[in-house]
């Protein structure tokens, strides 16, 4: 596999598309439709969850499937900056984010020490033992989670308007996404990838594999726990549900029907699985089954998940 | 307190019995095939599921565990022949992908199959009771089941160690988990040799489904947290080895069944009661992660690693 | 005489059952190109693994211009300056052979940092300039967008030639070079190893007699993982225990 590149067309496609998104609240009010712009929301900060994801999982090549432990620390870290009287988003997210980091760091020390099939159980038992952690935390509402007294503010402006909160996820995820795009082309990229390929020749000429890994983990880490900290502040509540390992499991189907290592490939997942999910849910109680024969048939039939379809058709 | 300790430790080896039941079955997979298998848990819970079903229809406990590990027996061979197959030459990703989508049919499935209720498994009418056992001169009382389930893991157990470690079979597989390539090399049948490991550990995931039933719930979501704990064995144990993974299950039932119990009365007699009642629950609910965290940075391969 | 470039004391490996390096002293002196040859199975690859630190002995020690770099894993040693190339060819066949030489330069402690998440690579020319230069020396100039995984096998075994000189090596381990390469190519490979000899010291594992005997300056001989003669290739040439043990079926 070569170093990803971004399409010739990416750039215009990608102004149409934020321009939209920016329109998009104004649009769905004066369509009598405001109730769309929490699932909007909602779709943003999982593409920002499920890029973070991407990095690890695409770009380093890492099979992480314990990352929900970092989307529910930076939930419980906003929840908990709250609890300690700081509402200001502009301190609480940073927070989030470093709290995440840190876990991920723990995590990524040891388990980065292992290869294949080991690398991915380790990360579940991890992410299953943060889980266990909060659970049992009863100064932070153990099974019930901890809630937020309202959601907090940014920047002096309270974010209790869904409009606002939107433009927040918004400008956290466009934010996100315009650095994992330079980092991809970055010196810090192409190593990732080059290690991802050869992790052995990467060693041979030189490169500290062990670091470079475990930076991108941490910074995957990060930008989950910012993603959690967002939906903490959506959902009104840090739950440690946000931590169960089917968590982990719905990021990476996430990434990988969207396209694992494309820079996008987590967003168009994260919009995909979300929209076939609010329409499933209308027509059947049981529509697990379905979402699990159409993974069942994207393994089989299209394994470089829905981005790669829609690169070949596009040469 | 003698007392205590010695009900949670048979405790733990009955769990840690139950474990390695999952366990091997799970690693060989692991270990032959390279191959990640999230759907183990969910195996667990259809086989306890047949079991409890045909438990209650045939209305006696042995024949409805007999039918159950059958049924999922079969339901393995099914699965291998349709599904895993195509899935060893995939990288793990795909492998993880296909896995979790069966877990989603699997709880799906059972859900519209026998409703969102747990369903009810009785042990054997003669086992219910509690049996008397001496202890240094005292009595001290014990379920006869969970007695019968010790039994039962015991004999399995040395059954499944002596057929992996002894026969001719159990050295191809040990062969297998080595060295893949060079076992075809020589001439033996890798890919029956897995479906017959597949089927057969199906089948040991239905028994430990079937015997745990009546004293866990059978419910949706049941195999996905015991899963995580067959994880965490092979993990410590060592990928592929049947050692390791017997090592390990006793290790983790053992572990976390008396930490559950014993340490936050411990915790209280070292710590202010205020702190120990949020530190101790806390604290057993990570301990084996801990442990397996601690193996790990010292044996990155676990206890008994099968490939060299 | 000084002390040598690289000082291999002792060193002993076991697998299982196997002693795979028993006791083993080697030395490459700066500036010679120092071939080990042996039958197959003797351990070369083994110790070629060691010297570079994808592998750790069981005892003994290896030194890198005085230095003791016995614990240091694979990625110091090359900082330290020693690079390999392998005997199965090992490049980036998703890349052109530009950005394969282009990530060994990148990788070099005096490139700077790769902790760099912003500026895109692309605009670095400093690095796709020196990579060129690179690929001229090994005769590759002309291939230089091609991907690696279209270039012949001579061409990638220069390609991997040529990333292991852009790691500015003061120490070059070449494993068989010359493998699976046609006559040649083979003879080019010579040519450019002797044009690399000049400045560069050499440890150079090879089955091809022919190339060992035109470009070392002293030759050592592993058998079943012992050293059993080092001397100039006359010397070699004429001991009875190594005509016995190895040269017989060769000369």
């Amino acid at each position: 596999m070569a170093f990803y590149q971004a399409a010739s067309w990416q750039k215009p496609a990608l102004i149409t598309f934020g321009i939209a998104l920016l329109a998009m609240p104004a649009v769905l009010t004066s369509f009598d439709q405001a109730f769309y712009i929490g699932f909007a929301t909602r779709v943003l900060i999982f593409a920002l969850a499920a890029s973070s994801l991407n990095l690890v999982l695409g770009f380093g090549g890492m099979v992480s499937l314990g990352h929900a432990a970092f989307l529910g620390a930076g939930a419980y870290a906003a929840a908990i900056c709250q609890q300690a009287g700081i509402n200001e988003a502009l301190i609480a997210f940073p927070a989030a984010m470093a709290a995440a980091g840190l876990l991920a760091l723990l995590v990524g020390a040891i388990s980065l020490r292992t290869r294949g099939v080991y690398f991915i159980m380790i990360t579940l038992a991890f992410a299953q033992m943060a889980y266990y952690l909060f659970v049992s935390a009863r100064a932070w509402g153990g099974d019930d989670g901890l809630p937020l007294n309202g959601r907090m503010q940014f920047a002096g402006i309270p974010m209790s308007d869904d409009q606002t909160l939107y433009f927040v996820a918004f400008s956290a995820f466009t934010a996100a996404m315009l650095l994992f795009g330079r980092l991809a082309d970055a010196r810090f990229g192409r190593t990732l990838q080059a290690i991802r390929e050869n992790e052995t020749r990467m060693a041979a000429l030189g490169y500290p594999v062990f670091r470079y890994r475990l930076l991108a983990f941490v910074l995957g880490g990060a930008f989950a726990g910012l993603a959690g900290a967002l939906l903490a502040n959506l959902t009104g509540l840090a739950s440690p549900n946000l931590l169960q390992w089917t968590q982990s499991g719905t990021l990476l189907v996430m990434v990988i029907i969207g396209g694992v290592g494309y820079l996008y490939g987590g967003v168009v997942g994260a919009v995909v699985l979300l929209l076939l999910e609010e329409s499933l849910v209308g027509v059947t109680e049981h529509w697990h089954i379905i979402l699990g024969l159409l993974l069942l048939a994207i393994v089989l039939f299209a394994p470089k998940g829905v981005a790669a379809l829609f690169r070949k058709r596009h040469g | 307190m003698t007392q205590l300790i010695l009900e949670q430790a048979l405790n733990g080896l009955q769990f840690g019995l139950m474990l390695f039941l999952l366990a091997a079955g799970l690693t060989l997979v692991f270990g032959i095939m390279d191959c990640i298998n999230l759907a183990h848990g969910s195996l667990y819970m259809v086989g306890a599921y047949f079991v409890a079903a045909a438990a209650q229809a045939a209305d006696s406990f042995w024949i409805g565990l007999g039918a159950g590990v059958a049924g999922a027996a079969v339901l393995g061979l099914l699965l291998e022949l349709s599904l895993f197959r195509q899935l060893y030459q995939r990288d793990h990703l795909s492998q993880v992908l296909a896995t979790f989508a069966l877990i989603l049919i699997a709880n799906e499935a059972v859900r519209m199959i026998w409703g969102p209720a747990p369903l009810m498994l009785n042990p054997p009418e003669a086992l219910s009771g509690p049996v008397e056992l001496p202890l240094f001169g005292d009595t001290f009382f014990y379920p006869a089941y969970r007695l019968v389930i010790i039994a039962f893991g015991l004999g399995v157990g040395g059954l499944l160690y002596l057929l992996v470690a002894r026969s001719r079979v159990g050295m191809w597989v040990r062969a297998g988990a080595a060295n893949r390539e060079m076992t075809e090399a020589l001439g033996i049948n890798v890919r029956a040799l897995f479906t017959a490991v597949f089927v057969f550990g199906a089948a040991l995931c239905a028994l430990a489904g079937g015997l745990l039933g009546p004293l866990l719930a059978v419910q949706v979501g049941m195999g996905e947290s015991i899963l995580i704990l067959a994880f965490v064995v092979i993990i410590i144990g060592g990928i592929g080895s049947i050692r390791g993974a017997l090592v390990g299950a006793l290790i983790v039932g053992t572990v976390d069944t008396l930490g559950r119990a014993l340490l936050p009365t411990l915790l209280r007699a070292a710590l202010p009661a205020d702190a120990a009642s949020t530190l101790g629950p806390a604290l057993a609910s990570i301990l084996i992660y801990l442990l397996m965290a601690a193996i790990l940075f010292f044996k990155p391969q676990g206890l008994f690693p099968a490939r060299a | 005489m000084a002390d040598p470039l690289l000082d291999v004391r002792q060193l002993s490996r076991r697998f299982a059952a196997v002693d795979a390096l028993k006791a083993v002293n080697f030395s490459v002196n700066a500036g010679e190109v120092h071939a080990l040859i042996g039958p197959n199975g003797a351990g070369k690859t083994t110790f070629i693994h060691h010297v570079s630190g994808a592998l750790q002995p069981d005892s003994g020690s290896v030194h890198l211009a005085g230095r003791d770099v016995t614990r240091l894993p694979m990625h110091a040693r090359v900082r330290a300056g020693m690079a390999r190339s392998y005997q199965i060819t090992n490049v980036f066949p998703g890349l052109s052979a530009l950005d394969n030489v282009a990530l060994a330069v990148q990788g070099r402690a005096d490139a700077g940092s790769s902790f760099r998440f912003w500026r895109p690579v692309r605009t670095e020319t400093a690095l796709f300039d020196e990579a060129a230069g690179h690929l001229e020396q090994v005769g590759l100039s002309t291939q230089k967008a091609s991907l690696a995984g279209n270039l012949s096998h001579g061409e990638q075994r220069a390609l991997e030639l040529a990333m292991a000189l852009a790691t500015k090596p003061q120490l070059l381990l070449l494993d068989e070079p010359m493998a699976g390469t046609g006559p040649e190519e083979s003879a080019r490979m010579v040519e450019l190893i002797e044009h690399l000899a000049r400045h560069i010291t050499i440890l150079l594992v090879e089955h091809d007699m022919a190339a060992v005997f035109r470009l070392a300056d002293r030759i050592s001989v592993l058998v079943n993982g012992e050293l059993v003669c080092t001397g100039t290739p006359e010397e070699v040439k004429s001991d009875a225990g190594v005509r016995r043990a190895y040269l017989g079926d060769h000369l």
